[in-house]
């Protein structure tokens, strides 16, 4: 069996470089032939070879659903990708107090929000409630650290406002709707703001949410984003040692 | 005619849940206990109006449109009498008696109101024979109107027919009603019997009911007159077409409960999103407002002939779903009750409950069993409604779709009303139009095969999922009696629902509510309880 190359990485299927890929998409075109050979043609644009429609189906009025296979020649270049990761270990809880109670003498002041017109807690109650997450305590649960939970549509004007009376260290901000882009937009408004008000620099500023990431946060001028899965210890475990490394 | 009121889907044969030997004095007194709590929250409120039960009364009236500046009409006539301190009377005082004055009509009224051209507050004080006997003749026209589009329905449904139960029911979310409405019709060819339009983010905290058509929305569009009457002729066409009448669901909830309730009636919606608590709870929404806007809502929701929905199933997306079950329970007792005490009916019943275990806990499949078949046990004859997995979905659409596969499963196998279908892509975006296909083609693939399925299984007795429905049942009676003996609102001020406290005064709105003047009049109610006792729907 041959060796994967690094620096020519194909797609596999069940054998080393067949570039096995699937698709499955909906097409504004009427159920037929003609939407069959649509999606075909739209594969070899996007750089595809041997489209195969393996299913159609005509979801009606002018639309069809249809999954295709083809082969995909490209190549990656693995030896050579740069991705922004997170580049703070993982610590347990236990580890998180430790270390914060030998490097802090008081509590770290984490105040969080559901910014925006975004209604859904679901992800700041996650990191925050004592409950957490996935068996993995939230951020209310943790001796090092003092949390306060504005909770959903909270302006980022009033962010920073409470952010200021309650003194806090770092400000977690969730967003979960994501139509139009709107989260993005609504995080570098909320860090230009911090800026024009002479505090992006004593705060540390760290999003979440299901289509955020660490790059993304970063793109976006905040110091850290978590996306899908996050548990509360690896966002605690971020504070503390970010802080601590101060 | 009482009972049939929202002509309900049929059950094929042999669809039902199995058997479950439940403790018979328990389930009297839990019951004893919701409407204990119910009676209790009425009595409390029965003194309170809010600026949206105001509003409301206008709007039945016949009164529609926004100033130039997107300033509703409602909202401008109320909020300037609240301003003076004249509202404590209702507002259907001085608007009758400007209306006797001046001879308009009730919209030319409104808008010489918004014009300045007449001024309300002068109009406040006694009221005459003659403002009493507009106020009568407006109320009964509203009524009227509400009454014709159940009628409506009523028609449609006897000659398209309907789906039988469990009812699929899908969602879209395009933010663009002309798109919504593309997607929808695409659905209902699909084999959905009904169509929830999702609202933009942030609508519930609105404090008047924007206006138009919504091509932007953020998540949805927004509940408006307008899009819902867009909806509803692209459902009324697709169903035609396909000899099966297609069911709009919308959201009665929010700052404007009542108000969309009554849009919702005179455009022929047919379900609404409709919770006693879930403003309180999940939107911070103060509950002195909260309480007394959704019985005003849910009074029109009866006239309406319309199937409300209730959120239960929100307490298990904060909550664990096994430690918190009694909770979804009790809540659905409450919501039972105060929905009764508003003249809803048992078919128009959508109470709310979800699938929400961890799917890798052992015997997730047989708990979810257990809590879907003590639910449907709990409430014969009610279109329940079924919520789908959304905590534990993980972006893995391909184990999504088969989560979502033995969702479909327990429906079916203990007789759920209205099923929300899941999205393989639930928590990741809203539906495209294939996720919405994909999720349709499994319901239809699941219930085929499993429609009589409940109807021949036996519940092993005194095994593992008799005794867990036991169980749930037992923790939430003692939750009610707990509730019952401090009230609700201090329960709620304690967060025993989905780990939540909120506070009597706290939260948004309460700047709305106010307490009624002896002399407060609401010709509407008058009408509304009139038309619910002539429908057996009150006594």
């Amino acid at each position: 069996m041959r060796a994967v190359d690094p620096k020519h990485v194909r797609a596999y299927g069940d054998t080393l470089d067949d570039g096995q890929i699937m698709l499955s998409f909906s097409l504004p075109v009427p159920f037929g032939e003609e939407a069959k050979e649509a999606a075909r043609q739209l594969c070899r644009q996007m750089g595809l070879e041997a489209p195969q429609v393996y299913h159609a189906h005509d979801l009606g009025e002018g639309f069809t659903f249809l999954t295709v296979y083809a082969r995909s020649p490209h190549t990656v270049d693995t030896t050579q990708l740069r991705v922004t990761k997170m580049d703070t270990p993982h610590l347990g809880k236990d580890a998180i107090e430790a270390l914060a109670s030998e490097k802090f003498t008081r509590k770290i002041r984490v105040l969080g929000a559901c910014t925006g017109d975004d209604a859904h807690t679901v992800g700041i109650d996650a990191i925050l409630n004592v409950k957490g997450y996935h068996g993995d305590k939230g951020l209310e649960a943790y001796h090092c650290l003092a949390v306060r939970n504005l909770g959903a549509q909270v302006s980022n004007e009033r962010l920073l406002d409470e952010a200021r009376a309650f003194e806090a260290d770092v400000v977690l901000v969730s967003q979960i709707v994501t139509q139009k882009d709107c989260h993005r937009s609504n995080l570098a408004a909320l860090i230009d703001l911090a800026e024009a008000d002479g505090v992006r620099r004593d705060l540390l500023f760290v999003c979440g949410g299901p289509r955020l990431s660490h790059q993304v946060a970063l793109e976006l001028g905040f110091d850290a984003g978590f996306g899908a899965g996050t548990l509360p210890s690896q966002v605690a475990g971020f504070l503390v040692q970010r802080l601590a490394a101060r | 005619m009482a009972g049939l009121v929202a002509t309900f889907a049929p059950t094929p044969p042999g669809f039902g849940c199995p058997p479950l030997d439940l403790d018979a004095p328990t389930v009297a007194r839990a019951r004893q206990l919701a409407q204990h709590i119910a009676a209790d929250v009425q009595a409390r409120l029965a003194d309170q109006s809010t600026v949206a039960i105001e509003r409301t009364v206008l709007r039945l009236f016949g009164v529609t449109g926004a100033t130039a500046d997107g300033e509703p009409l409602a909202n401008r006539l109320v909020a300037q009498l609240h301003a003076a301190d004249l509202l404590a009377g209702g507002v259907a005082q001085p608007f009758c008696q400007a209306l006797v004055h001046t001879g308009l009509t009730a919209q030319a009224l409104a808008q010489a109101v918004a014009d300045g051209r007449v001024d309300l507050r002068t109009h406040a004080g006694a009221r005459t024979g003659q403002a009493q006997a507009v106020g009568a003749q407006l109320a009964q026209a509203g009524v009227a109107r509400i009454t014709a589009r159940r009628q409506e329905r009523q028609a449609l449904i006897g000659r398209l027919g309907q789906g039988v139960q469990p009812l699929k029911y899908v969602i879209v979310a395009s933010g663009n009603i002309h798109e919504d409405v593309i997607q929808a019709r695409v659905a209902a060819r699909q084999g959905a019997d009904v169509i929830a339009v999702i609202r933009s983010t942030g609508q519930s905290l609105l404090d008047y009911v924007p206006e138009g058509e919504t091509t932007e929305g953020f998540g949805g569009t927004f509940a408006t007159q307008a899009n819902f009457a867009l909806m509803r002729r692209a459902l009324d066409d697709v169903g035609a077409e396909l000899g099966r009448y297609i069911r709009l669901c919308n959201y009665a909830s929010g700052l404007c409960m009542p108000e969309i309730a009554a849009m919702g009636a005179l455009e022929r919606l047919d379900m609404m999103l409709n919770d006693a608590l879930y403003g309180i709870l999940f939107r911070d929404i103060n509950m002195q407002r909260t309480l007394c806007d959704q019985r005003v809502s849910r009074r029109i929701s009866a006239l309406a002939g319309l199937i409300i929905n209730t959120g239960e199933d929100n307490y298990l997306t904060t909550a664990d779903a096994v430690d918190a079950a009694h909770t979804v329970v009790a809540s659905t007792l409450i919501n039972e009750a105060l929905a009764r005490q508003a003249g809803l009916q048992t078919d128009q019943l959508g109470l709310g409950h979800a699938m929400e275990i961890d799917p890798l806990r052992p015997d997730a499949l047989l708990l979810e069993i257990a809590h879907a078949a003590l639910i449907r046990h709990l409430f014969p004859g009610a279109p329940l409604k079924y919520m789908p997995p959304t905590k534990h979905m993980t972006g893995n659409i391909w184990r999504g779709h088969v989560q979502d596969a033995l969702f479909n499963f327990v429906g079916v196998l203990t007789g759920q009303g209205i099923q929300l279908l899941g999205m393989m892509t639930e928590a990741m975006h809203t539906p495209h139009i294939h996720d919405r296909y994909l999720a349709l083609e499994s319901a239809q693939l699941v219930f085929t095969g499993a429609m009589g399925l409940g109807s021949e299984l036996r519940v092993e007795p005194g095994g593992k999922l008799e005794a867990r429905a036991r169980q749930v049942l037992d923790e939430a009676l003692v939750l009610l009696d707990e509730i019952a003996r401090e009230g609700l609102m201090t329960s709620l001020s304690r967060g025993h629902f989905a780990e939540i406290a909120r506070s009597p005064t706290g939260g948004r709105g309460l700047d709305g509510v106010f307490a009624k003047a002896a002399s407060y009049w609401d010709p509407t109610a008058d009408a509304i309880t009139q038309a619910l006792i002539a429908h057996g729907q009150l006594s």
